[in-house]
């Protein structure tokens, strides 16, 4: 932590202490779902920013990794009953494993042609899940309940257990992009986002990178879909592999601004609440109004603050300074 | 047996030529300001349901309907380049991509509001039936469609190859500096090749009308199925679209009928995965 002011680590431990509190204070369920969802697109948009923000691939396709995490534990958990702590691992790896197939071919697409193939694999993948017998095709599938247990990654009774977990993902999470933003590996990935080209004069083993960015960051949003899954207890293609996720998660991250550790974190405390509660005040009719100020709101940022909340923080501090 | 496979080689035709229709106006696009316009499948909704609306309130029949639908999308195209995607074009390359989505995302959810999520359809008009070549059967709106979908795509061909203003959206495709220099507003080819995306996906929409349910979301599938047809016929190409167009609607429809009708689209994806791995500049890129 050696490149952290003294200052950021103070104000990062008061909100940490104030989020550490917020479920003893508020305990009516609506903040607290909230809260959770903040926190899990948080972590995606974190996952999407090592990949995206740092390496400069615009993964449209998240939701792919969020799927493949969340089936692999519910299918682990359904058939052979594995622990579901257990089925979050495999399902990174596999996550992983994916992401690996997939980015090896895709490893000198830039720009809009890997935003496009990112689309593509993840529609793959989604169509292949809608038909998938072993996997309940479009049915879904409906976890086995499992007494409520923090070994079983499982509760009945309260959300706060599960708002604790996710927080603690986000937060390894938050730890792993500080090092990859840090670390040499950091400055790899932004030299091939600046000019693949020139990275590769450099001697910068651009393939190898990509494959490492795209490995890790398909891990992490595996972790997110184990959490989705035990969380809501039901899973079908349909509401973990969507497009609109992962539209969702480059939407928040850019918000936030792409490319710093924090950004994504603070796009998803921006977007998310709002996208929650225009859904449940104007949403529940189906007149797609919630959609239609979001999609309104993508418009408007990319115009007006395509570098993001944190961009225009950091412009802010650079003033008074 | 061979009846049937000539049947569905019959039916991947009809929906190629409709792919191609919808590609082309994406790849002019594409290729002469470089902005991949995820809000294409929406311009074609809005296509459809001006058709679909014009036949309701007024009686008018789709097949009249396309001018108009080419005028409005035209106009509608100019208006969302020069306030929306102009401002975003030496911006970040992440905001020109999530832009449109913007637009696709706010287009689609306007109609459900306006118009209810329901799926409607244009009952038969003009154009009903089949035609009937023994084992063969050919539906008469769909022919006509695929038809108007050649007479469109040459036109544009014509108009680009033939006319000044087309030779300079040929000449800023290729080199926009270059362009420049020789005296070309590029700015207003901009604008105007966004248009002319626009209104040739809004005629497609009216053709498609004809036969095809109307619903805010539809949109969504047929977008990202004209990408994969942009990437197959070379970025930027007409030519490559229209031909690209035809292969993968052939390609749904054989896979379907050979495979498993659950996967046609998936084929469609797998198309483009391999065709940027293989080809990555396409079939008649450079």
């Amino acid at each position: 932590m050696k490149n952290l002011s003294p200052k950021t680590i103070t104000v990062g431990l008061v909100v940490l202490a104030l989020l550490l509190i917020f479920p003893m204070v508020v305990t009516q369920i609506f903040p607290l779902q909230i809260m959770i969802l903040v926190f899990m697109y948080a972590m995606l948009g974190v996952a999407w920013n090592i990949m995206g923000g740092y390496a400069g691939m615009f993964s449209f396709g998240q939701a792919a990794f969020f799927g493949i995490g969340a089936y692999t534990s519910s299918f682990l958990l359904m058939t052979f009953h594995v622990n579901p702590w257990i089925g979050l691992i495999a399902g990174g790896v596999v996550a992983a494993l994916v992401a690996a197939a997939i980015g090896y071919p895709c490893s000198n697409l830039r720009g809009h042609y890997f935003a496009i193939a990112s689309i593509a694999f993840a529609e793959i993948v989604r169509v292949h899940f809608n038909n998938w017998t072993l996997m309940n095709a479009a049915e879904g599938i409906s976890l086995p309940m499992l007494d409520e247990s923090f070994v079983n990654f499982m509760f009945h009774t309260s959300k706060v257990p599960y708002y604790y977990i996710m927080l603690a993902f986000l937060i390894l999470a938050l730890i792993v992009c500080y090092f990859v933003a840090t670390s040499k590996m950091g400055y790899y990935f932004r030299a091939i986002k600046e000019s693949h080209d020139v990275a590769e004069v450099l001697g910068v083993n651009v393939v190898r990178y990509r494959l490492v960015a795209i490995m890790i960051s398909a891990f992490l949003s595996a972790m997110a879909g184990t959490f989705y899954a035990q969380y809501v207890l039901y899973i079908d293609p349909e509401s973990v592999m969507l497009l609109a996720i992962s539209v969702q998660i480059v939407l928040l991250s850019m918000l936030g601004g792409a490319g710093s550790v924090m950004g994504p974190v603070i796009g998803a405390a921006v977007l998310i609440p709002i996208a929650e509660v225009t859904r449940v005040w104007l949403g529940h009719r189906g007149t797609g109004v919630d959609m239609l100020i979001y999609g309104f709101l993508i418009t408007i940022i990319s115009v007006y603050q395509p570098q993001g909340v944190w961009g225009l923080l950091s412009r802010i501090g650079n003033r008074i300074k | 047996m061979p009846e049937q496979l000539l049947q569905q080689i019959v039916n991947g035709l009809l929906i190629g030529f409709m792919y191609s229709l919808i590609a082309i106006g994406l790849t002019l696009i594409w290729g002469v300001m470089n902005i991949v316009n995820f809000a294409h499948g929406e311009f074609l909704m809005i296509g459809m349901f001006t058709s679909f609306w014009l036949f309701t309130m007024y009686g008018l029949d789709p097949l009249f309907s396309i001018p108009i639908c080419f005028l409005l999308l035209f106009l509608m195209g100019m208006f969302i380049y020069r306030f929306i995607v102009s401002k975003v074009m030496k911006g970040p390359m992440l905001a020109q991509l999530v832009v449109t989505f913007g637009i696709g995302i706010f287009l689609s959810n306007l109609a459900v509001y306006l118009w209810t999520p329901d799926f409607r359809l244009i009952p038969p008009t003009i154009l009903q039936g089949t035609w009937e070549f023994g084992e063969l059967n050919l539906s008469i709106p769909k022919t006509v469609a695929s038809i108007g979908s050649i007479i469109t795509s040459l036109c544009l061909f014509l108009f680009l190859r033939k006319s000044k203003t087309g030779k300079a959206i040929l000449a800023t495709e290729m080199d926009r500096e270059a362009a420049l220099l020789m005296g070309i507003n590029t700015e207003r080819i901009n604008s105007l090749s966004f248009g002319i995306g626009a209104a040739l996906v809004g005629v497609a929409g009216a053709f498609l009308s004809t036969y095809y349910y109307i619903y805010p979301q539809v949109g969504g599938l047929f977008g990202l199925i004209a990408f994969s047809i942009v990437a197959l016929g070379g970025f930027g190409s007409i030519e490559g679209a229209f031909i690209a167009g035809i292969l993968v609607g052939l390609a749904q429809t054989l896979g379907g009928f050979f495979f498993d009708p659950a996967y046609k689209y998936a084929i469609v994806f797998m198309i483009y995965l391999i065709t940027i791995w293989i080809r990555p500049q396409g079939l008649l890129g450079w």
